[in-house]
Protein backbone atom coordinates (compact mmCIF):
# COMPACT_ATOMS: atom_id res chain seq x y z
CA UNK A 1 0.00 0.00 0.00
CA UNK A 2 0.83 3.65 -0.50
CA UNK A 3 2.73 5.29 2.52
CA UNK A 4 2.66 8.68 4.00
CA UNK A 5 5.79 9.06 5.41
CA UNK A 6 6.83 12.86 5.55
CA UNK A 7 5.44 16.34 5.82
CA UNK A 8 7.33 19.03 4.53
CA UNK A 9 6.69 22.80 4.61
CA UNK A 10 7.95 25.86 2.80
CA UNK A 11 7.76 29.27 1.81
CA UNK A 12 7.58 30.02 -2.51
CA UNK A 13 9.13 33.22 -3.03
CA UNK A 14 9.16 33.51 -6.61
CA UNK A 15 12.88 35.64 -5.65
CA UNK A 16 14.11 32.31 -4.13
CA UNK A 17 13.88 30.73 -7.89
CA UNK A 18 15.33 33.92 -9.42
CA UNK A 19 18.26 33.74 -6.74
CA UNK A 20 18.39 29.68 -7.53
CA UNK A 21 18.28 29.75 -11.43
CA UNK A 22 20.91 32.67 -11.39
CA UNK A 23 23.22 31.21 -9.43
CA UNK A 24 23.11 33.91 -6.59
CA UNK A 25 21.96 31.22 -3.71
CA UNK A 26 24.84 31.26 -1.59
CA UNK A 27 25.80 35.13 -1.71
CA UNK A 28 25.41 37.54 1.16
CA UNK A 29 21.37 37.90 0.53
CA UNK A 30 20.55 34.43 -0.35
CA UNK A 31 23.11 32.16 1.41
CA UNK A 32 20.90 32.13 5.00
CA UNK A 33 18.13 31.22 3.33
CA UNK A 34 19.15 28.52 1.11
CA UNK A 35 21.55 27.27 4.36
CA UNK A 36 18.25 26.25 5.89
CA UNK A 37 17.29 23.87 2.72
CA UNK A 38 20.73 21.83 2.82
CA UNK A 39 19.78 19.49 5.41
CA UNK A 40 17.05 18.97 3.73
CA UNK A 41 18.15 18.15 0.11
CA UNK A 42 20.45 15.80 2.03
CA UNK A 43 17.63 14.10 3.52
CA UNK A 44 15.55 13.75 0.29
CA UNK A 45 18.26 12.29 -1.32
CA UNK A 46 18.21 9.29 1.38
CA UNK A 47 14.21 9.64 1.37
CA UNK A 48 13.71 8.53 -2.41
CA UNK A 49 9.91 9.46 -1.85
CA UNK A 50 8.01 7.78 -5.13
CA UNK A 51 5.46 11.12 -5.12
CA UNK A 52 5.05 14.45 -3.59
CA UNK A 53 1.45 15.70 -3.37
CA UNK A 54 2.42 19.00 -3.28
CA UNK A 55 -0.21 21.96 -1.88
CA UNK A 56 0.39 25.45 -3.33
CA UNK A 57 -2.15 28.55 -4.96
CA UNK A 58 -1.65 29.26 -7.88
CA UNK A 59 -0.83 33.40 -8.28
CA UNK A 60 -3.27 34.08 -11.26
CA UNK A 61 -1.56 31.89 -13.93
CA UNK A 62 -3.05 29.06 -14.69
CA UNK A 63 -6.23 30.11 -13.05
CA UNK A 64 -7.59 33.33 -13.74
CA UNK A 65 -10.58 35.35 -12.75
CA UNK A 66 -13.04 33.21 -14.88
CA UNK A 67 -12.64 30.02 -13.24
CA UNK A 68 -11.38 30.09 -9.27
CA UNK A 69 -11.68 26.48 -7.72
CA UNK A 70 -11.41 26.48 -3.65
CA UNK A 71 -9.11 23.08 -3.94
CA UNK A 72 -8.00 21.87 -7.35
CA UNK A 73 -6.01 18.30 -8.11
CA UNK A 74 -4.06 17.85 -10.75
CA UNK A 75 -4.39 14.51 -12.88
CA UNK A 76 -2.76 14.89 -15.91
CA UNK A 77 0.55 13.19 -17.22
CA UNK A 78 2.54 16.35 -16.99
CA UNK A 79 2.48 20.35 -16.41
CA UNK A 80 4.41 23.42 -17.73
CA UNK A 81 6.35 26.17 -15.98
CA UNK A 82 4.04 29.17 -16.43
CA UNK A 83 5.17 31.90 -17.88
CA UNK A 84 3.93 34.50 -14.93
CA UNK A 85 5.18 37.76 -17.36
CA UNK A 86 9.23 37.31 -17.15
CA UNK A 87 9.30 33.93 -19.36
CA UNK A 88 8.95 30.44 -17.87
CA UNK A 89 11.49 29.18 -15.30
CA UNK A 90 14.13 27.05 -16.98
CA UNK A 91 13.43 24.30 -15.15
CA UNK A 92 12.68 20.68 -15.77
CA UNK A 93 8.77 19.81 -16.54
CA UNK A 94 6.71 18.72 -13.48
CA UNK A 95 5.98 14.90 -14.63
CA UNK A 96 2.32 13.95 -12.36
CA UNK A 97 1.38 10.44 -11.29
CA UNK A 98 -2.48 10.27 -12.76
CA UNK A 99 -3.10 6.54 -11.11
CA UNK A 100 -2.54 7.76 -7.61
CA UNK A 101 -4.29 11.79 -8.26
CA UNK A 102 -7.09 9.81 -9.52
CA UNK A 103 -7.26 7.72 -6.73
CA UNK A 104 -6.68 10.80 -4.58
CA UNK A 105 -9.65 12.82 -6.91
CA UNK A 106 -11.97 9.85 -6.66
CA UNK A 107 -11.79 9.02 -2.93
CA UNK A 108 -11.34 12.63 -2.01
CA UNK A 109 -14.97 13.08 -3.86
CA UNK A 110 -16.53 9.97 -1.97
CA UNK A 111 -15.37 11.53 1.54
CA UNK A 112 -17.53 14.28 0.48
CA UNK A 113 -14.59 16.95 -0.70
CA UNK A 114 -16.20 17.97 -3.96
CA UNK A 115 -12.54 18.49 -5.54
CA UNK A 116 -12.10 20.37 -9.22
CA UNK A 117 -10.41 18.06 -11.08
CA UNK A 118 -7.63 19.73 -13.77
CA UNK A 119 -6.17 17.86 -16.47
CA UNK A 120 -4.09 20.38 -18.69
CA UNK A 121 -2.12 23.40 -16.64
CA UNK A 122 1.29 25.01 -16.00
CA UNK A 123 2.24 25.51 -12.68
CA UNK A 124 3.71 28.39 -11.35
CA UNK A 125 6.37 29.33 -8.74
CA UNK A 126 4.35 28.41 -6.13
CA UNK A 127 4.98 24.90 -7.36
CA UNK A 128 8.00 25.09 -8.65
CA UNK A 129 10.09 27.17 -6.16
CA UNK A 130 9.66 24.59 -3.75
CA UNK A 131 11.20 21.61 -6.23
CA UNK A 132 14.00 23.69 -6.32
CA UNK A 133 14.45 24.43 -2.76
CA UNK A 134 14.17 20.60 -1.83
CA UNK A 135 15.90 18.94 -5.24
CA UNK A 136 18.72 21.97 -6.30
CA UNK A 137 19.85 22.26 -9.85
CA UNK A 138 18.30 18.67 -11.23
CA UNK A 139 17.81 17.34 -15.01
CA UNK A 140 14.47 16.13 -13.93
CA UNK A 141 12.77 16.37 -11.04
CA UNK A 142 13.38 13.22 -9.07
CA UNK A 143 10.04 12.34 -7.82
CA UNK A 144 6.54 12.77 -9.49
CA UNK A 145 3.90 15.48 -8.67
CA UNK A 146 0.70 15.86 -7.70
CA UNK A 147 -0.19 19.22 -7.99
CA UNK A 148 -3.08 20.33 -4.90
CA UNK A 149 -3.71 23.90 -5.84
CA UNK A 150 -5.86 25.96 -3.30
CA UNK A 151 -7.56 29.46 -4.19
CA UNK A 152 -6.17 31.72 -1.39
CA UNK A 153 -6.28 35.04 -3.28
CA UNK A 154 -10.31 35.55 -4.20
CA UNK A 155 -11.99 35.86 -0.22
CA UNK A 156 -13.13 33.59 1.20
CA UNK A 157 -10.33 30.94 1.16
CA UNK A 158 -11.03 27.67 2.97
CA UNK A 159 -10.99 27.73 6.49
CA UNK A 160 -8.15 26.04 8.37
CA UNK A 161 -10.27 23.60 9.72
CA UNK A 162 -11.51 22.63 6.56
CA UNK A 163 -7.51 22.31 5.13
CA UNK A 164 -6.70 20.07 7.82
CA UNK A 165 -9.84 17.75 7.17
CA UNK A 166 -9.27 17.79 3.49
CA UNK A 167 -5.51 16.88 5.12
CA UNK A 168 -6.95 13.96 6.72
CA UNK A 169 -8.89 12.66 4.13
CA UNK A 170 -6.07 12.92 1.44
CA UNK A 171 -4.40 10.47 4.15
CA UNK A 172 -6.95 7.96 4.05
CA UNK A 173 -7.14 8.28 0.20
CA UNK A 174 -3.10 7.58 -0.14
CA UNK A 175 -3.45 4.56 2.53
CA UNK A 176 -5.99 2.87 0.41
CA UNK A 177 -4.03 3.19 -2.68
CA UNK A 178 -3.10 -0.47 -3.38
CA UNK A 179 0.76 -0.22 -5.04
CA UNK A 180 3.63 0.42 -2.77
CA UNK A 181 4.91 3.83 -2.83
CA UNK A 182 6.89 6.64 -0.69
CA UNK A 183 4.48 9.43 -0.55
CA UNK A 184 5.25 12.73 1.19
CA UNK A 185 3.05 15.77 1.28
CA UNK A 186 4.30 19.33 1.21
CA UNK A 187 2.35 22.64 2.40
CA UNK A 188 3.71 26.10 0.95
CA UNK A 189 3.56 29.53 1.24
CA UNK A 190 3.71 32.14 3.80
CA UNK A 191 4.75 32.78 6.31
CA UNK A 192 4.01 36.47 7.31
CA UNK A 193 3.81 38.93 4.10
CA UNK A 194 2.11 41.89 2.98
CA UNK A 195 2.41 42.63 -0.89
CA UNK A 196 0.25 45.20 -1.26
CA UNK A 197 -1.20 48.92 0.25
CA UNK A 198 0.66 51.06 2.82
CA UNK A 199 0.82 48.35 5.09
CA UNK A 200 3.10 46.25 3.00
CA UNK A 201 6.71 44.75 4.43
CA UNK A 202 4.86 43.22 7.43
CA UNK A 203 6.23 40.15 8.97
CA UNK A 204 5.97 39.24 12.54
CA UNK A 205 8.12 36.89 13.14
CA UNK A 206 6.39 35.72 17.10
CA UNK A 207 3.42 34.45 15.31
CA UNK A 208 5.07 32.64 12.48
CA UNK A 209 7.32 31.10 15.17
CA UNK A 210 4.14 29.88 17.18
CA UNK A 211 2.28 29.05 14.11
CA UNK A 212 5.69 26.61 13.43
CA UNK A 213 5.52 25.31 16.90
CA UNK A 214 1.80 24.56 17.01
CA UNK A 215 2.70 21.83 13.86
CA UNK A 216 4.62 19.90 15.92
CA UNK A 217 3.14 17.15 18.65
CA UNK A 218 -0.03 16.15 19.02
CA UNK A 219 -2.18 19.45 19.66
CA UNK A 220 -4.60 20.99 16.70
CA UNK A 221 -5.37 24.24 17.86
CA UNK A 222 -4.10 25.69 14.69
CA UNK A 223 -6.84 24.57 12.72
CA UNK A 224 -9.25 27.06 14.46
CA UNK A 225 -7.27 30.07 13.40
CA UNK A 226 -9.72 32.62 11.68
CA UNK A 227 -8.66 34.20 8.44
CA UNK A 228 -8.92 38.02 9.84
CA UNK A 229 -6.31 36.55 12.44
CA UNK A 230 -3.50 35.39 9.84
CA UNK A 231 -4.47 38.51 7.65
CA UNK A 232 -3.93 41.37 11.08
CA UNK A 233 -0.92 39.39 12.63
CA UNK A 234 0.82 38.24 9.24
CA UNK A 235 0.04 40.34 6.15
CA UNK A 236 -2.68 40.02 3.74
CA UNK A 237 -0.65 37.60 2.25
CA UNK A 238 -0.10 35.28 5.32
CA UNK A 239 -2.88 33.57 4.20
CA UNK A 240 -1.57 31.17 2.54
CA UNK A 241 -0.18 29.23 5.69
CA UNK A 242 -4.12 27.90 5.69
CA UNK A 243 -2.16 25.23 2.88
CA UNK A 244 0.12 23.86 5.50
CA UNK A 245 -2.63 22.73 7.29
CA UNK A 246 -3.81 20.80 4.67
CA UNK A 247 -0.14 19.00 5.42
CA UNK A 248 -0.05 18.86 8.81
CA UNK A 249 -3.41 17.61 8.62
CA UNK A 250 -2.57 14.42 6.41
CA UNK A 251 0.21 13.33 9.33
CA UNK A 252 -2.25 12.50 12.09
CA UNK A 253 -2.49 12.87 15.60
CA UNK A 254 1.17 13.68 16.22
CA UNK A 255 4.18 14.76 14.15
CA UNK A 256 7.77 14.76 14.91
CA UNK A 257 10.53 17.65 14.32
CA UNK A 258 13.02 17.06 11.94
CA UNK A 259 14.30 20.01 10.75
CA UNK A 260 13.33 23.52 11.20
CA UNK A 261 14.41 26.94 9.23
CA UNK A 262 13.17 30.38 9.70
CA UNK A 263 14.67 33.17 8.00
CA UNK A 264 13.50 37.34 7.78
CA UNK A 265 13.40 38.46 4.73
CA UNK A 266 13.39 37.19 1.48
CA UNK A 267 12.07 40.04 -0.59
CA UNK A 268 8.54 41.05 0.95
CA UNK A 269 8.76 37.90 2.55
CA UNK A 270 9.56 35.78 5.90
CA UNK A 271 11.15 32.55 5.22
CA UNK A 272 9.96 29.56 6.81
CA UNK A 273 10.53 25.67 6.36
CA UNK A 274 9.99 22.70 8.63
CA UNK A 275 10.03 18.59 7.89
CA UNK A 276 8.02 16.54 10.07
CA UNK A 277 6.88 12.89 10.31
CA UNK A 278 3.83 11.45 11.45
CA UNK A 279 4.23 9.35 14.81
CA UNK A 280 2.07 6.42 15.34
CA UNK B 1 -15.83 13.34 12.44
CA UNK B 2 -17.01 16.91 13.69
CA UNK B 3 -15.04 19.84 14.78
CA UNK B 4 -16.10 23.06 16.36
CA UNK B 5 -16.17 25.87 13.34
CA UNK B 6 -13.11 27.83 13.30
CA UNK B 7 -14.59 30.72 11.56
CA UNK B 8 -17.62 33.03 12.00
CA UNK B 9 -20.70 31.88 10.67
CA UNK B 10 -21.93 35.29 10.05
CA UNK B 11 -20.81 36.27 6.43
CA UNK B 12 -21.52 40.25 7.06
CA UNK B 13 -19.52 39.94 10.15
CA UNK B 14 -17.06 38.37 8.66
CA UNK B 15 -16.82 40.96 5.76
CA UNK B 16 -16.49 43.94 7.80
CA UNK B 17 -13.33 42.63 9.66
CA UNK B 18 -11.71 42.54 6.38
CA UNK B 19 -12.03 45.80 6.43
CA UNK B 20 -10.84 46.46 9.31
CA UNK B 21 -6.98 46.20 8.39
CA UNK B 22 -5.03 49.71 8.16
CA UNK B 23 -3.72 50.16 4.96
CA UNK B 24 -4.90 46.87 3.07
CA UNK B 25 -7.69 46.14 0.67
CA UNK B 26 -8.48 42.09 1.06
CA UNK B 27 -9.68 40.78 -2.57
CA UNK B 28 -13.31 40.38 -1.35
CA UNK B 29 -16.10 39.56 -4.13
CA UNK B 30 -16.84 42.89 -4.20
CA UNK B 31 -13.66 44.01 -5.50
CA UNK B 32 -13.24 40.93 -7.44
CA UNK B 33 -16.43 42.25 -9.63
CA UNK B 34 -15.14 45.67 -10.00
CA UNK B 35 -11.69 44.78 -11.31
CA UNK B 36 -12.47 41.73 -13.00
CA UNK B 37 -11.59 43.48 -16.47
CA UNK B 38 -8.76 44.96 -15.01
CA UNK B 39 -7.25 41.92 -13.91
CA UNK B 40 -8.28 39.93 -16.17
CA UNK B 41 -6.26 42.68 -18.51
CA UNK B 42 -3.02 42.37 -16.50
CA UNK B 43 -3.66 38.87 -16.53
CA UNK B 44 -2.99 39.21 -20.36
CA UNK B 45 0.66 40.24 -20.11
CA UNK B 46 1.50 36.70 -19.52
CA UNK B 47 1.66 35.97 -23.01
CA UNK B 48 4.90 37.44 -24.99
CA UNK B 49 3.20 39.15 -28.08
CA UNK B 50 0.79 41.09 -25.47
CA UNK B 51 3.31 42.54 -23.61
CA UNK B 52 4.94 43.53 -27.23
CA UNK B 53 1.78 44.94 -28.02
CA UNK B 54 0.96 46.79 -24.53
CA UNK B 55 4.94 48.21 -24.29
CA UNK B 56 4.71 49.19 -27.86
CA UNK B 57 0.74 51.42 -27.40
CA UNK B 58 0.02 51.50 -23.82
CA UNK B 59 -3.01 53.48 -24.03
CA UNK B 60 -3.90 51.62 -27.35
CA UNK B 61 -3.54 48.35 -25.39
CA UNK B 62 -5.91 49.63 -22.53
CA UNK B 63 -8.40 50.97 -24.59
CA UNK B 64 -9.01 47.42 -25.85
CA UNK B 65 -10.55 46.43 -22.14
CA UNK B 66 -13.44 47.02 -20.71
CA UNK B 67 -12.15 49.52 -18.21
CA UNK B 68 -12.64 52.82 -16.95
CA UNK B 69 -11.07 55.76 -18.23
CA UNK B 70 -9.75 56.29 -14.22
CA UNK B 71 -8.46 52.73 -14.40
CA UNK B 72 -6.73 53.07 -17.56
CA UNK B 73 -5.09 56.59 -16.13
CA UNK B 74 -4.01 54.51 -12.65
CA UNK B 75 -2.25 51.69 -14.96
CA UNK B 76 -0.59 54.32 -17.24
CA UNK B 77 0.68 56.10 -14.08
CA UNK B 78 1.58 52.87 -11.75
CA UNK B 79 -0.55 53.92 -9.55
CA UNK B 80 -0.62 50.40 -7.52
CA UNK B 81 -3.03 51.66 -4.66
CA UNK B 82 -5.61 53.09 -6.94
CA UNK B 83 -5.58 50.36 -8.86
CA UNK B 84 -6.05 48.37 -5.45
CA UNK B 85 -8.90 50.82 -4.66
CA UNK B 86 -10.39 49.97 -8.15
CA UNK B 87 -10.47 45.90 -7.64
CA UNK B 88 -7.15 45.50 -8.90
CA UNK B 89 -5.40 42.25 -7.07
CA UNK B 90 -1.46 42.31 -7.00
CA UNK B 91 -0.58 38.67 -8.55
CA UNK B 92 -3.28 40.23 -11.13
CA UNK B 93 -0.66 43.36 -11.41
CA UNK B 94 2.76 41.63 -10.77
CA UNK B 95 2.74 40.35 -14.64
CA UNK B 96 3.13 44.03 -15.19
CA UNK B 97 5.75 44.42 -12.82
CA UNK B 98 7.39 42.00 -14.71
CA UNK B 99 6.44 43.33 -17.98
CA UNK B 100 8.03 46.37 -16.65
CA UNK B 101 10.81 44.58 -15.68
CA UNK B 102 10.95 46.10 -11.99
CA UNK B 103 11.87 44.01 -8.99
CA UNK B 104 8.18 42.56 -7.04
CA UNK B 105 9.70 44.46 -3.81
CA UNK B 106 10.60 47.57 -5.27
CA UNK B 107 7.02 48.00 -7.03
CA UNK B 108 5.27 46.84 -3.41
CA UNK B 109 7.31 49.65 -1.96
CA UNK B 110 5.47 52.15 -4.40
CA UNK B 111 2.03 51.61 -2.33
CA UNK B 112 4.25 52.63 0.96
CA UNK B 113 5.18 56.23 2.36
CA UNK B 114 9.10 54.98 2.03
CA UNK B 115 11.13 55.42 -1.46
CA UNK B 116 12.65 51.92 -2.31
CA UNK B 117 16.25 52.11 -0.51
CA UNK B 118 14.41 52.72 3.13
CA UNK B 119 11.33 49.58 2.03
CA UNK B 120 14.42 47.28 1.42
CA UNK B 121 16.43 48.15 3.97
CA UNK B 122 13.25 48.10 6.44
CA UNK B 123 12.22 44.45 5.10
CA UNK B 124 16.61 43.42 5.86
CA UNK B 125 16.06 44.83 9.32
CA UNK B 126 13.19 42.50 9.84
CA UNK B 127 10.45 43.88 8.03
CA UNK B 128 6.96 46.08 9.52
CA UNK B 129 5.77 45.79 12.94
CA UNK B 130 2.30 44.85 12.92
CA UNK B 131 2.07 46.97 16.33
CA UNK B 132 -0.76 49.93 15.64
CA UNK B 133 -1.88 48.54 12.14
CA UNK B 134 -3.67 45.26 13.31
CA UNK B 135 -7.09 46.84 13.63
CA UNK B 136 -8.57 50.17 12.56
CA UNK B 137 -11.59 50.33 15.47
CA UNK B 138 -9.54 48.21 17.99
CA UNK B 139 -6.67 50.92 17.45
CA UNK B 140 -3.94 48.39 18.21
Amino acid sequence: MARLTAGVASSHVPLMGVAHDQKKDRDDYFGPIFAGYDWTRQWEKEQKPDVVILVYNDHASAFDMKIIPTFAIGCGEHYKPADEGWGPRAVPDVIGHPDLAWHIAQSLVLDEFDMTIVNEMDVDHGLTVPLSMMFGDVAEWPVKVIPLAVNVVTYPPPTGNRCWALGEAIARAVASFPEDLNVQIWGTGGMSHQLQGPRAGLINRAWDNMFLDGLVGDSDHLRHIPHIEYLRETGSEGIEMVMWLIMRGALGKTTRCLHRHYHVPCSNTAIGHMVLEPQP
Amino acid sequence: MTHRASQPTDIHAYLADLEDIPGTRVFTAARARQGYHLNQFAMSLMKPENRARFKADERGYLDEWAITPEAKKAVLARDYNALLDLGGNIYFFSKLFSTDGIAFAEAVSTMTDMPWPDYRQMMINGGRSPEGVRSIREKR
